[in-house]
């Protein structure tokens, strides 16, 4: 073998002339670059954060007092239903895939995702569906009936707007962008490692998102089903949910709760992943038990299909039933405990370093414990029946989402920011971040558990002052309100960060994966070598020498800066799945106007059926079609690949 | 094995399936999970269901038996045509093609049929409206793999494909035997599995 070549020799120019979009909006509308499309992601769900967070405010601003009338129960209804749905469909999900599509090209040592095409389909479907559900909020028909939308009161005789029309459409629509995104990630996961980068060197993030990436494609066509007879039951007058007919309202709970529980997973485990990789950071140190992680990762996925009846323990299902998920609802805190003890254990063993990334990982891990203990409980049929529809789950679902969620997430902009934008977020700054979110956090939303517990349920619009709930709402209603302050102070550290930010070089943490190998923000090709990779942390390999994981004695160490160029075109390596050996060189795809048309082209069909505009959902069905065959068209007859 | 002629150092190994074939599969295995939710649906609302399941007896098997028959036999067309082109020969690949694909259509004409003769609507109880939606659903897929088969053909005349390379033919044969294989399936439940109760 001869040596490798030196980068001084890489074509930096030809990679970066053929990598880069096209300026004007072409190359806005056209781009198939994962880094552009990961920043779109963490944008347009930060914008809906922000939305779904106000349309809480003003609900909290309702429940401050007893017998408060600043809303009609009509409105509260949009509000907590548009509040949920927002958060958990149209951010919670694509933050993740914001990040995983921007950090994993870089993590796994490639030049982009497996179907760069289909990366943009699924940005500008999240994009377009969003619009279209936030079309009915701005219409005064929003979804009214709950995130879960139990049948009956869906159907057209108790429920006779636009409004649950918008709400089945809607998640279908946003279904077609989860299910090709998680496509996409499994294809990347498959074939887009940098030689050399076997499964036991992959990175947690990166078991993460796989895990929820095939929870995502097996899970999703329920609520797509369950959805799709919604929509049928209310304009065609078919009979599914409605019992005097033959149909079953529990029929759409199954269906829901078989999608909804591991929807629950899918927006938790990549972001348990990237606490994953912000740990041993901050601590110094690999990650204690990374076999143990990486497996528990897949075990909750997988567990977490047998889990959905715990949400149906108040609907009179046989004993052995409620049985059999209500053990199986227990036995998941196992590997989320593995996970748990793992990040503690590295605490333990490492240096910690307080950054705020650091800080918000350790506020997760505490909150992630409350929010797991109260779901352990619920877990039990007896206990679970005496707070079904209480705020205690209120409590429980916002412990879970935003401690497991938001805080890795706000965690992970901290840390990977720089990356990103080339500048470091302030520091003061994010110590008050920290401080006011998780204090707000906490004072909102613990007391929650106590009105929970002394019945209030939830869903109500207001509620008399007899019933003595007037103060730990209004404590509820201040934590929230600093809460909230916390989230702005976050959102300025974005925008103060893009100016002023002191520069952040290639690699301001020392962390070890590969991401952090090339300057910030990235080139458009990420890597003018393609990297061969030797350990679990290729960066930490000349501290760690010999004890780094994965590292196999005798077989050399990782090459980061020397490597194959690979410059005739768009090309990247296809690995093997299991060892990451070199099998082809890709041509990727170059930049395209389809997958922005088809959204487009999705869009007028979803308004067409939901104002029974038939003629324009023909149209869009058309639009679909022709966009379909202009893609699939083949440019370049396909040099060289096996089928 | 072949090497890279601008660097010496790495051997690739050639073997291995494309991104877009991994693409396909996970594209079925999605649409396979709809499928099962549709006759879970099916199921479950049947064992739940007071009244005769199906309201009017057992579906009839005049045409749904034959036309079962046919869309496999599609399937085999289209294997044989593919068979065809890995051996490079692209007539039979043609041939193949469009066998199969008349046999498709012929497929979604009686079903067309079928419907028509069903003496419930959709509107009609909840076993109507499964029929119909599980049916439709069906039925739409097979349109789809008729519009790839109709791109492939097009592709194929314009001698697109060889020997080594025609991942388009894989994916759309793919595409048609989950296709029928489902409706394998669809078939079961809704027409037997009713007479063996």
């Amino acid at each position: 073998m001869a040596t490798l070549a030196p980068i001084a020799t890489a074509p930096v120019e030809r990679l970066h002339d053929t990598w880069e979009a096209r300026p004007g909006l072409y190359g806005i509308l056209a781009t198939v670059d994962h880094k552009t499309i990961g920043k779109r992601y963490l944008v347009t769900s930060l914008v809906f954060l922000v939305l779904g967070g106000i349309e809480a405010l003003i609900m909290r601003a309702q429940l401050t007092h007893a017998n408060a009338h600043l809303l009609s129960p009509g409105a509260y209804d949009q509000l907590f239903t548009m509040h949920g749905i927002t958060m958990i469909f149209w951010y919670a999900s694509p933050v993740l895939s914001g990040f995983s599509n921007y950090i994993w090209p870089l993590m796994l040592g490639s030049r982009d995702m497996a179907y760069p095409r289909v990366n943009a389909l699924s940005y500008w479907t999240f994009l377009a569906s969003g619009i279209f559900i936030y079309t009915a909020l701005c219409i005064g028909q929003a979804p009214n009936a709950g995130w879960f939308a139990y049948a009956p009161m869906t159907l057209r005789t108790f429920d006779p707007g636009l409004n649950m029309d918008f709400y089945a459409l809607g998640l279908i629509f946003l279904t077609v962008s989860t299910t090709v995104g998680a496509i996409n990630f499994i294809g990347t996961v498959m074939k887009m490692r940098a030689p050399g980068m076997s499964l036991n060197r992959l990175p947690i993030f990166v078991y993460g998102t796989m895990t929820a990436s095939f929870a995502a494609v097996f899970s999703l066509p329920a609520l797509t089903v369950a959805a799709t007879y919604l929509y049928f039951e209310r304009h065609f007058h078919m009979h599914f949910f409605d019992a005097a007919q033959g149909g079953s309202p529990l029929l759409w709970q199954h269906l829901f709760w078989m999608f909804g529980h591991p929807w629950v997973y899918i927006i938790v485990l990549p972001a348990m992943g990237m606490v994953s990789e912000m740990v041993p950071t901050f601590c110094r140190r690999p990650l204690v038990a990374y076999p143990y992680v990486a497996l528990s990762t897949i075990a909750t996925g997988i567990i977490g299909f047998g889990v959905w009846v715990h949400h149906m323990f108040a609907t009179g299902l046989p004993g052995v039933s409620m049985s059999f998920f209500s053990g199986a609802s227990i036995i998941i805190a196992i590997p989320s405990a593995i996970a748990v003890f793992a990040w503690i254990a590295t605490m333990w063993l490492g240096t910690p370093v307080w950054k705020t990334p650091m800080m918000f990982v350790a506020g997760f891990v505490v909150l992630f414990v409350i929010g797991g203990v109260s779901g352990v409980v619920t877990a039990a049929v007896p206990f679970d029946w005496q707070v079904t529809d209480t705020y205690f789950v209120v409590a429980h679902i916002h412990y879970v989402l935003i401690g497991i969620n938001v805080f890795p997430v706000v965690a992970a902009f901290y840390y990977w920011m720089p990356k990103i934008t080339g500048r470091m977020m302030s520091e003061t700054l994010g110590k008050w971040n920290f401080w006011t979110m998780f204090i707000g956090f906490n004072l909102g939303f613990f007391p929650m558990h106590i009105s929970g517990l002394l019945g209030m349920p939830r869903r109500v619009y207001t509620y008399p002052a007899s019933a003595g709930w007037g103060s730990v709402n209004l404590i509820t209603t201040i934590g929230s309100a600093i809460f909230a302050v916390g989230v702005l102070l976050f959102v300025i550290n974005i925008f103060v960060s893009l100016r002023r930010g002191a520069y952040a070089g290639s690699n301001p943490w020392d962390a070890g994966t590969l991401e952090w190998a090339m300057e910030s923000p990235p080139p458009p090709y990420n890597f003018a070598v393609i990297p061969i990779i030797r350990s679990r942390l290729p960066l930490w390999e000349d501290q760690l020498g010999d004890a780094t994981p994965g590292l196999i004695p005798g077989e050399g160490h990782s090459h980061v800066s020397e490597g194959v160029v690979l410059a005739e075109g768009r090309e990247t390596f296809g690995t093997s799945p299991l060892e990451a050996h070199p099998l082809h060189v890709l041509h990727m795809p170059e930049d395209s106007m389809f997958p922005f048309l088809l959204a487009v082209a999705m869009l007028g069909t979803a308004y067409g059926l939901v104002f029974s505009l038939w003629w324009l959902a023909i149209l869009g069905g058309v639009g679909m079609l022709a966009c379909l065959i202009g893609w699939l068209w083949p440019r370049h007859l396909v040099t060289g690949e096996r089928a | 094995m072949t090497s890279l002629a601008y660097d010496r150092t790495i051997q690739l190994g050639g073997e291995g399936r494309a991104p877009g074939w991994w693409a396909m599969v996970w594209t079925i295995a999605t649409e396979a999970a709809l499928f099962g939710f549709l006759l879970f649906s099916f199921y479950y609302l049947g064992s739940q269901s007071r009244s005769a399941w199906p309201p009017d007896g057992p579906l009839k098997l005049t045409l749904s038996l034959p036309n079962t028959i046919l869309l496999i036999l599609s399937s085999v067309a289209y294997m044989w045509g593919e068979r065809g082109i890995r051996a490079g020969n692209q007539a039979r690949l043609r041939l193949g093609l469009f066998i199969a694909f008349l046999l498709g259509l012929a497929f979604i004409i009686i079903q067309g049929i079928e419907w028509s003769k069903q003496p419930f609507g959709a509107g009609d109880g909840a076993f109507g409206s499964l029929f119909y939606t599980i049916t439709g659903f069906h039925g739409a897929h097979v349109i789809i793999g008729l519009c790839m088969n109709v791109l492939v053909q097009i592709w194929a005349a314009r001698g697109t494909f060889d020997r080594e390379s025609h991942l388009a033919v894989t994916n759309a044969g793919m595409y048609w035997h989950f296709v029928d294989i489902v409706w394998l399936f669809v078939f079961a439940s809704l027409y037997i599995s009713p007479r063996l109760g």
